[in-house]
């Protein structure tokens, strides 16, 4: 597998996320800086999270017009997998890439802790390693992962099967208690309709490691490696 | 030119006879610019002139200790060619003033202060002292500190892994912040500020120069009456977007041989770092105040000198790297000016639109700032507490009421604000007794904490500086770590007053006196004085930032119960010391007493015991006994574990119950062994000579002493639910 993560000024997570790629598939991606223009030919574009162009405007909406991201959707709809984690999630809203938009959490307040999800679908590349329906558990570090979609939209996006993840108790209930930011339907990851685009708010690569606390997102990341190798 | 009156001599806090100093050292007046550069150069915050005399006998020095207090920041060696860069310093009034920028541009100073010397900054903390929970501006006050905290450290991409809060009214109108930074660097690759090399370019880097900041009393000078709705406030506005850029564009160019010299610019902006490169170097610089990148139009030199706008740098450069530098620089878009050179007169020489605005010498003003001996009384020691004159009451109930307390109820809901996992090495995350964070690509890991209990210090500075030191240590310990080194931020009222500079001469002695026994050095640190309100003093608040070493990540202990069944062991003396405890203070209401004394060589012994213990593998749980006593520790125990482990405890029948459960003896640790190992463990802690004490043993979902009993879930509950409830939000999730 081909891997890339991009960089903007103000991400902070693309070096935790190319620990976590390279864990997983034995060698370093590519680091790409947000003003270079050509991406070489890749299998993964993973957009990582952080505070891009320190989220001022809107989260996302400066690095999405930045000149990396036209080539990223280019590949993306040529068909390469792309997977944006938190900030990554809210630059993919911004280009398109994927529907909906993140608001503020309903707390109005940053959210650090972890949180258990439900596979909400097991057939696409990021997500075959886990079981369909498991619970598993991710951090999240978001003051902005609010999911929501017009009615129209989101009616699309549950009948395309494209909601990836809910947020779910640790016995993976779909619940308002279970749900940390106020998103609509619990939702904390969906894909493009193609399936080949994953944005979510948690963060796989902060737990994919036993000694930080568990490693139950290392499997997307194996997941990933085993579709793509 | 401004006439030196003595009303402007009083707004920038000049003494009559430090104006005659002046006098002395230029041989005429000073004109509006240089008044200002020696004001803030004097000034307690960056001449430590009150404290200077008794700072210089903390103990510094030890085999690993590359750079004690001086520069920027600490340096410890952690083997390996890697060093540990850390200190702690305060913003305290700013954030009174305007919490959220307060605290983030307090943030940000301490980023740049670890940063600066070639580290990469891995971990923050911070402590924190609020008012009284009634008081109408605490819950304010709280919301945006801490608002301020995560917003800067959450975008920066620095993980906030610990630190502490309490409460007390004498902190109702002077809040403390202290922040503290622990950064990694490469043993050869630490950047220092003396300046070298006469010709060298001077180079400013980061932000632009607005008004922000400069120095509060200068608003009411004669210069700016008529325009002064123009000016800016002077709370400084920080941009932590910019601090990441900073960050990195530093990191790239140290990278390159291309630096001589680098300082970042805090307090006192272009000034102290100006001054303290070229003094450290024993040189002068030559400065075109043209070229400083500016915010806005028309700024004075006066300005220009005392601005304390954010995340700005100055360094000197290896000659003709300056197109190398710039290149770093635009990549990450920060602002880049050759503003001057190196000179050898030893005089800082400042020009504006062509003409000579200031012309100083550089040594009288850095090194000759005034040292005082201010005098001074002995504290009146509280009297020590008997426990018959305490009063006893449920422990159970007692226990449930101590959780819930504002000091020790959990501060979930502000680590939660916080981002404690970005960069991917958080081992222990908030909530234990120390923070562990891993070497990033090793099996090394740093543990941090902050510590220091007011209350005592109060009650006996000496004591009470001598207990914060030791409690450092036995967090450190806690967690299997070798106690290493402390930075210190020492919070206290008006110096000028001899009962506050006997506090902090008394804590500085205790404070000496522990750091020696332990081996535990000062490495840096920072002193915040004249924390006092309409004539009434804070209390005194000595904080001990403690950093320690785990050769062996997997090493370690967290406080959690891990099974059932197990024993539950207590190291150390329990004598029932209730003078100066939160029992008598939240129990009894009363805020008395002598504090528990510390007996630093029974310390030290009980720390090599548990950190040998841990390393051996024997321990499944470790938590040091603090704020609240024994009962406290076990439930903290009990809450942390998955599925609420409880605990059954034998008290003995030769104290008072409540004494032993809510005692504040000092030196001790609560372990939780398995039975296997508990005859080993026990003969080693013979082997050191260390009191041990099987106490009880870890099961059910209760905590059961004295026939009574309380469940672990309604102590946690009890626990979580407080800071929620005040802030007016609903509970965090576990």
């Amino acid at each position: 597998m081909k891997a890339a993560v991009i960089v903007f000024p103000g991400s902070n997570c693309d070096r935790d996320v190319a620990v976590a790629l390279e864990a997983s598939m034995g060698a370093k991606p590519l680091m790409v800086w947000h003003r270079d223009t050509q991406l070489p030919d890749l299998d993964l574009i993973v957009v990582p999270g952080g505070f891009s162009y320190g989220d001022y405007l809107r989260c996302g909406a400066m690095a999405a017009h930045s000149p990396i991201m036209r080539e990223v959707k280019a590949k993306a709809e040529q068909g390469a997998r792309v997977l944006g984690i938190c900030n990554g999630f809210q630059i993919l809203t911004e280009t398109g890439l994927l529907p909906g938009v993140l608001m503020r959490n309903k707390n109005l307040k940053f959210i650090c802790k972890d949180v258990h999800l439900r596979v909400e679908r097991n057939t696409t590349d990021f997500c075959r390693g886990y079981a369909a329906g498991a619970v598993v558990r991710f951090p999240i570090a978001h003051a902005e992962g609010n999911y929501f979609a017009d009615a129209e939209t989101f009616k699309a996006l549950e009948g395309n099967g494209q909601v990836a993840f809910r947020y779910c108790t640790a016995e993976g209930q779909v619940t308002g208690a279970a749900n940390p930011n106020g998103s609509l339907a619990n939702v904390a990851g969906i894909t493009n309709a193609k399936h080949n685009v994953l944005g979510l708010m948690p963060h796989p690569e902060r737990l994919a490691e036993d000694l930080l606390g568990g490693s139950d997102g290392k499997a997307m990341f194996d997941s990933l490696v085993e579709a793509l190798a | 030119m401004t006439e030196i009156t003595p009303e402007l001599l009083a707004s920038h806090g000049i003494k009559p006879d430090e104006y005659r100093k002046i006098l002395d050292i230029l041989g005429r007046a000073p004109n509006h610019t240089e008044l200002g550069i020696f004001s803030v150069m004097w000034s307690e915050h960056c001449s430590y002139k009150s404290s200077k005399k008794w700072l210089k006998t903390l103990p510094t020095k030890a085999p690993w200790v590359i750079c004690g207090p001086g520069e920027n920041a600490g340096v410890i060696d952690i083997g390996d060619g890697q060093a540990i860069i850390f200190k702690m310093e305060s913003h305290n009034h700013p954030s009174f003033i305007e919490p959220y920028q307060g605290a983030a541009t307090g943030v940000g100073g301490i980023l740049r202060d670890v940063f600066t010397m070639g580290a990469r900054p891995i971990a923050n903390l911070n402590a924190l002292r609020f008012g009284d929970p009634s008081h109408p501006k605490t819950r304010h006050l709280v919301a945006g500190v801490v608002a301020g905290i995560g917003g800067y450290g959450n975008c920066v991409g620095v993980p906030t892994v610990g630190g502490e809060t309490n409460f007390h009214a004498s902190y109702n109108g002077n809040i403390l912040v202290n922040a503290m930074t622990v950064g990694l660097a490469d043993t050869d690759k630490i950047f220092y500020s003396a300046a070298a090399g006469i010709g060298n370019p001077v180079v400013y880097f980061g932000s632009k120069t607005g008004r922000d900041g400069i120095h509060g009393a200068t608003m009411a000078s004669a210069e700016f009456d008529e325009k002064s709705d123009e000016k800016r406030p002077t709370v400084q506005v920080g941009d932590p977007f910019t601090e990441k850029l900073l960050i990195e564009a530093c990191l790239e160019l140290m990278a390159t041989d291309a630096i001589v010299a680098i300082q970042d610019m805090g307090a006192a902006g272009l000034t102290s770092s100006s001054f303290e490169m070229a003094s450290k170097g024993g040189l002068g610089i030559e400065m075109d105040l043209d070229l400083v990148p500016m915010r806005e139009q028309g700024m004075t030199p006066y300005e220009i000198m005392l601005s304390e706008s954010q995340e700005r740098m100055l360094m000197v450069l290896k000659p003709g790297r300056e197109a190398q530098a710039k290149a770093i620089m635009d990549k990450w878009e920060l602002d880049f000016a050759v503003v001057g050179h190196l000179t050898g007169t030893g005089r800082m020489v400042l020009k504006r639109h062509g003409a000579v605005v200031a012309d100083l010498p550089i040594d009288p003003l850095a090194l000759a700032s005034p040292e005082y001996d201010r005098p001074w009384v002995l504290p009146v020691k509280a009297p020590v507490i008997a426990v018959e004159d305490t009063k006893a009451v449920c422990p159970a109930e007692a226990l449930k009421t101590l959780l819930a307390c504002p000091d020790l109820a959990s501060k979930r809901w502000i680590y939660q604000q916080y981002d404690h996992m970005v960069m991917g090495d958080t081992v222990q995350r908030p909530g234990g007794d120390a923070a562990v964070v891993r070497i990033h690509g090793t099996t090394k890991a740093v543990a941090i904490t902050t510590d220091v209990t007011p209350r005592y210090v109060l009650a006996d500075p000496y004591e009470g500086g001598r207990q914060a030191v030791a409690e450092a240590y036995r967090n450190l310990s806690a967690v299997g770590a070798l106690p290493m080194a402390i930075t210190d931020n020492l919070n206290f009222g008006n110096p000028e007053k001899p009962e506050i500079m006997g506090q902090i001469v008394e804590a500085i002695r205790g404070m000496g006196q522990a750091c020696r026994e332990l081996d535990f050095p000062v490495v840096s640190g920072n002193v915040s004085l004249y924390n006092e309100t309409q004539g009434t003093a804070i209390l005194p608040t000595p904080t001990v930032g403690g950093v320690g070493l785990l050769e062996d990540v997997t090493r370690s202990a967290s406080i959690a119960f891990k099974e059932s069944g197990s024993a539950v062991v207590l190291i150390g003396e329990t004598k029932g010391w209730l003078g100066a405890s939160l029992y008598l203070r939240e129990i009894c209401g009363r805020e008395d007493g002598a504090p528990p004394p510390v007996a630093l060589h029974r310390e030290r012994r009980a720390g090599e015991l548990v950190r040998q213990l841990i390393g051996d593998g024997q321990v499944l749980a470790c938590h040091d006994v603090s704020d609240g006593g024994l009962l406290v520790a076990v439930a903290e125990m009990a809450m942390a574990s998955a599925g609420h482990v409880g605990a059954l405890l034998d008290a003995p029948s030769t104290l008072p119950l409540h004494a032993w459960c809510f005692g504040e003896d000092q030196g001790r640790y609560v372990l939780e062994v398995r039975n296997d190992d508990l005859v080993a463990v026990l003969e080693e802690a013979q082997q050191h000579d260390t009191a041990i004490r099987v106490i009880g043993k870890t099961g059910g979902h209760v905590i059961s002493v004295g026939g009574r009993a309380v469940r672990v879930d309604e102590l946690f509950e009890a626990n979580e639910g407080w800071l929620p409830g005040f802030m007016g939000s609903e509970i965090a999730q576990h």
